[in-house]
C-alpha cells in the first residue's frame, strides 16, 4: 500500500478536497441540467408530462437546490478545504470530522431533491427542505464551522488571510440564517410536513432576511473568498490592496444583513423597513464594488494571460459579471424601479447574471486551477476549456438577455393602459408574449450546460490521467525498493 | 488611533467574534421590532383562520409549489388594483404559516382569486390550462382529481398549527373565545376535534370537483382558491382607515 502511505506523507489533506470537487462537477451538471429542462417547461408546457414528479412546481426547488448546495456548496466546501490548508500551511483540524461534512452533506442534497418531488416543501424560496433535512444541515454546518475554525487556530502563519474571513464569515452568516428562517413545527415526528413558526408580515420578513443573504454570503462573500485566494495565486500577482480588502470585508459584512427586505417593497411589510433595506442596498454598491476592482486590478502588470490564459478568463470575465449585477441590483432594489421589475423575469435574469455570470464562472475558474493541482497533473485540455468559457459566456449573455427583455415587457404590459383608462392587456397576452423569450433562454441555458459537460468530460480525462501517472511513480518506487 | 486591524487578523477567535456582531445588527434591527410594533398587522374584521378544507388545500399549493409563479400579495398600484382588486393587507396574511406572498408572477396573483371563476372552471382549468386558456404555459394537474385527498391527519395538522399560533380550539375555553372573536359559525369550523366531520361536511356542501361521493384533493384545492380574498369586505373599510399602517 505505497500509494496510501505516500497520500499520509503529504503536506495537505487533499483527500476531502478531491471528493467534493468531483461533486462539485456532478451537481453543476444535474442542477443545470433540470434548469435547462425547466426553463423549457415555461416554453414548451407539454414537458410536464401530467406527471406529478416533473412539474415546474416541484422540479424547481431541484434546479435551485442542486445548483445552489449541490453545485454551489461542494465547490466553496472544497475551495475552503483548499485554502484554509494551504494559507494556514497546516493539515485540516478533525479530518474525520472533515470527512463527515461531506458524506453530510451530499445526502442532504439527494433527501431534498427526492423530497421536493416527493411533494414535501416548507414553500421558502431556497428553503424548501423539511424539517429532518434542515437538521442535518445543521449538524453538518456546526462540523464545517469546527473544521474551519479549528485548521485556523492551529495554523503556521501569524496572519489569517483575508480569503479566510470571508469564508469564516459566510460559515458564520449561512448557519444565522438557516436556524432563525426554518423555525418550524413538524406536524409528527412520524412526517416531514411542518408550519412556519412565524406568520404572514413577520415570516415574509425572515424568509427575505434568509433569502437575500443566501445570494450575499452564500453566493457572494464565500465567493469573494474563492476570488481572494485563487485570483492572485493564479495570475501569480498579490492582491492590489491589502486596505481596501479590509474596508470592504467589513462594509459587506455588515451591510448585506440589511438589504433581504428590497424583495419586499410595495408589499403589506411596514415601509420603514422596505426603506431600510433599499437604503444599504445603494451602499452596498460600495464595497461591491471595492471587491471587483481589488480582483481585477490584481492583474496589472500581467493582463497579457487575458490573451493566452481561458483559466485568468473566467476569472476576470467573473469578477465583470459581479461588477455588472451589484450594480444592477441596487438599482432595481429602488422603489420605482422596483415597481416595475418585482414579479417580472427580470428578477430572474438578475439571479442568472449573479449565478451564471459570477458564482460559476469564478467556480470554474478556480477548479480548473485546482484540480490539476490536486491530482499533480496538468489539464487534459486548454482546448476544451476555452470552449467552455465562450459556451458558458455566450450561454449567459442570451440568457440575461432573454430575462431583461422579457421582464421590462411584463412590467409595461401589465401598467400599460388605453386611451380610456382601462388595462390595456389581459394577463395573458403577457405570457403568450413571453414565449420567444423563454425560448430564447431555454437555449442560453443549453449552451452552459454544453460548456458544462465539456468540462465534465475534461476533469474526468485530468483525474485519469493524474491516477495513472501516481499508480506508474507508486509502482517505480516499488521496484527500486 | 491604537487600534490595528492586525489584532484582528492575528486572532481567529476576535475575527469570529467582531464578525458575528457586523452580521448579526442588521436582522435585530429590522425583523425583531415586526414582532413588539403593532401596527405591523392592523385589525380587519373578517379576516379567520381555514376551515380544515381550506387548510388541507392550502397545503396542496405549498407541496405543488404553485408560489414559485404565482404571488399572493396585490401591491397599491392602479393597474393591479384594476386586475387583481383591494392591495394586500397585512392582516389577510396573519393565519398563513408560511406566507405564501411569492417572488414571481408567471402567472397573475391569486390573492383575490376566490369568486372569480366558478369551480367547475377552476377544476377544468388545473386539469388542462389550455383547455380554458390557450395561451398558458401551466402545468395540467390531473392527479388532484384522481387522489382521495388523505383527511387523516388533519386534526394533527390543525394541532401543530395551533401550537405555532392559529387559533383552532382544543378545549371549550378557545371555543369560546373564537365565538366571542369570529362568531359561532366559524368558530365551530375551528374545532380541532371535529376537524374531519367537518371538512367532509364542507366538501359535501361546496361540492367543489363536481363529485360529491368522495373528497379529492381537488375539493380541498378549489375549496382554498375560493376563499383567498374573500374575507375582508372592503365595502366597510373606510380607505383612511388603513393608512394609518402604511
Amino acid at each position: 500500500m505505497s500509494a496510501t502511505n505516500q497520500a499520509a506523507a503529504e503536506q495537505y489533506d487533499y483527500d476531502i478536497i478531491k471528493k467534493f470537487s468531483i461533486m462539485a462537477v456532478v451537481w453543476a451538471v444535474v442542477g443545470m441540467f433540470v434548469g435547462v429542462y425547466i426553463a423549457s417547461e415555461l416554453a414548451w408546457p407539454f414537458l410536464n408530462f401530467d406527471s406529478p414528479y416533473f412539474s415546474f412546481g416541484r422540479f424547481r426547488p431541484v434546479h435551485t437546490g442542486a445548483v445552489i448546495f449541490g453545485f454551489g456548496g461542494s465547490a466553496l466546501f472544497a475551495t475552503s478545504y483548499y485554502v484554509v490548508q494551504r494559507t494556514c500551511q497546516t493539515r485540516l483540524f478533525a479530518p474525520g470530522l472533515a470527512t463527515f461534512t461531506f458524506w453530510g452533506w451530499q445526502a442532504i442534497i439527494v433527501m431534498a431533491a427526492t423530497s421536493y418531488v416527493l411533494g414535501y416543501s416548507q414553500g421558502r424560496e431556497y428553503a424548501e427542505m423539511e424539517w429532518p433535512i434542515d437538521i442535518l444541515i445543521e449538524i453538518v454546518w456546526v462540523s464545517y464551522l469546527a473544521v474551519y475554525v479549528g485548521t485556523l487556530m492551529r495554523r503556521k502563519q501569524a496572519h489569517i488571510y483575508v480569503a479566510n474571513w470571508f469564508y469564516l464569515s459566510f460559515i458564520l452568516a449561512t448557519a444565522l440564517l438557516h436556524t432563525f428562517n426554518n423555525l418550524a413545527v413538524p406536524v409528527s415526528m412520524f412526517t416531514l410536513k411542518s408550519y412556519s413558526l412565524f406568520s404572514g408580515t413577520q415570516d415574509a420578513m425572515t424568509q427575505w432576511w434568509y433569502g437575500h443573504n443566501a445570494v450575499g454570503f452564500f453566493l457572494t462573500a464565500a465567493f469573494l473568498g474563492m476570488m481572494y485566494y485563487f485570483v492572485p495565486k493564479h495570475a501569480g500577482r498579490p492582491v492590489y490592496s491589502y486596505r481596501l480588502s479590509i474596508v470592504h470585508f467589513w462594509a459587506l459584512s455588515f451591510m448585506y444583513m440589511w438589504v433581504g427586505t428590497h424583495h419586499l417593497h410595495w408589499t403589506a411589510l411596514p415601509d420603514w423597513a422596505s426603506t431600510l433595506g433599499a437604503t444599504f442596498s445603494i451602499m452596498l454598491l460600495l464595497p461591491s464594488w471595492g471587491g471587483m476592482i481589488n480582483g481585477i486590478m490584481t492583474l496589472s502588470g500581467a493582463w497579457d494571460k487575458l490573451r493566452t490564459d481561458p483559466i485568468m478568463r473566467f476569472m476576470i470575465v467573473a469578477l465583470s459579471f459581479y461588477g455588472m449585477s451589484t450594480f444592477e441590483g441596487p438599482l432595481m432594489s429602488l422603489k420605482d424601479v422596483n415597481a416595475l421589475s418585482h414579479y417580472t423575469d427580470w428578477t430572474v435574469g438578475h439571479v442568472h447574471s449573479g449565478a451564471l455570470g459570477w458564482v460559476a464562472m469564478i467556480s470554474f475558474g478556480s477548479l480548473y486551477h485546482m484540480i490539476p493541482r490536486l491530482w499533480k497533473t496538468e489539464m487534459f485540455s486548454v482546448k476544451l476549456i476555452n470552449m467552455h468559457f465562450w459556451l458558458a459566456t455566450i450561454g449567459t449573455l442570451l440568457y440575461i438577455t432573454a430575462m431583461w427583455i422579457s421582464g421590462i415587457s411584463q412590467g409595461l404590459m401589465w401598467r400599460a393602459f388605453d386611451d380610456f383608462g382601462n388595462l390595456q392587456y389581459s394577463f395573458v397576452e403577457s405570457v403568450a408574449a413571453m414565449h420567444p423569450f423563454y425560448a430564447m433562454r431555454a437555449i442560453g441555458g443549453m449552451f452552459f450546460l454544453t460548456g458544462m459537460l465539456l468540462m465534465a468530460y475534461n476533469v474526468y480525462q485530468t483525474i485519469r490521467q493524474g491516477v495513472r501517472a501516481e499508480v506508474a511513480s507508486a509502482r517505480a518506487a516499488a521496484a527500486t525498493a | 488611533m491604537s487600534f490595528k486591524h492586525e489584532i484582528v487578523e492575528t486572532n481567529a477567535g476576535v475575527l469570529l467574534v467582531l464578525t458575528m456582531m457586523a452580521i448579526s445588527v442588521g436582522g435585530l434591527v429590522e425583523i425583531a421590532p415586526l414582532f413588539f410594533i403593532k401596527d405591523t398587522t392592523e385589525k380587519v374584521d373578517g379576516v379567520r383562520p381555514y376551515t380544515p378544507l381550506e387548510s388541507r388545500g392550502r397545503d396542496l399549493y405549498v407541496r405543488e409549489g404553485c408560489y414559485l409563479c404565482h404571488s399572493q400579495m396585490i401591491r397599491p398600484f392602479r393597474d393591479e388594483q384594476l386586475r387583481y382588486g383591494h392591495y394586500s393587507l397585512a392582516a389577510e396574511s396573519k393565519y398563513d404559516h408560511p406566507f405564501q406572498w411569492g417572488s414571481k408572477r408567471t402567472g397573475p396573483d391569486l390573492a383575490r382569486v376566490g369568486g372569480k371563476y366558478s369551480n367547475e372552471w377552476h377544476v377544468q382549468h388545473l386539469l388542462s390550462p389550455r383547455s380554458v386558456v390557450p395561451e398558458s404555459v401551466m402545468p395540467n394537474y390531473p392527479w388532484l382529481l384522481e387522489t382521495k385527498l388523505d383527511i387523516s391527519d388533519v386534526g394533527d395538522r390543525m394541532r401543530a398549527l395551533r401550537v405555532v399560533g392559529v387559533p383552532y380550539s382544543a378545549n371549550q375555553e378557545e371555543y369560546d373565545r373564537n365565538v366571542k372573536q369570529f362568531g359561532e359559525k366559524v368558530a365551530k369550523t375551528l374545532v380541532i376535534a371535529d376537524a374531519q366531520k367537518n371538512l367532509v361536511a364542507q366538501a359535501q356542501e361546496g361540492n367543489y370537483d363536481g363529485d360529491r361521493s368522495s373528497v379529492s384533493e381537488m375539493d380541498a384545492l378549489v375549496a382554498y382558491l375560493q376563499v383567498l380574498g374573500t374575507m375582508v369586505d372592503f365595502s366597510k373599510i373606510k380607505p383612511e382607515e388603513l393608512v394609518k399602517f402604511r
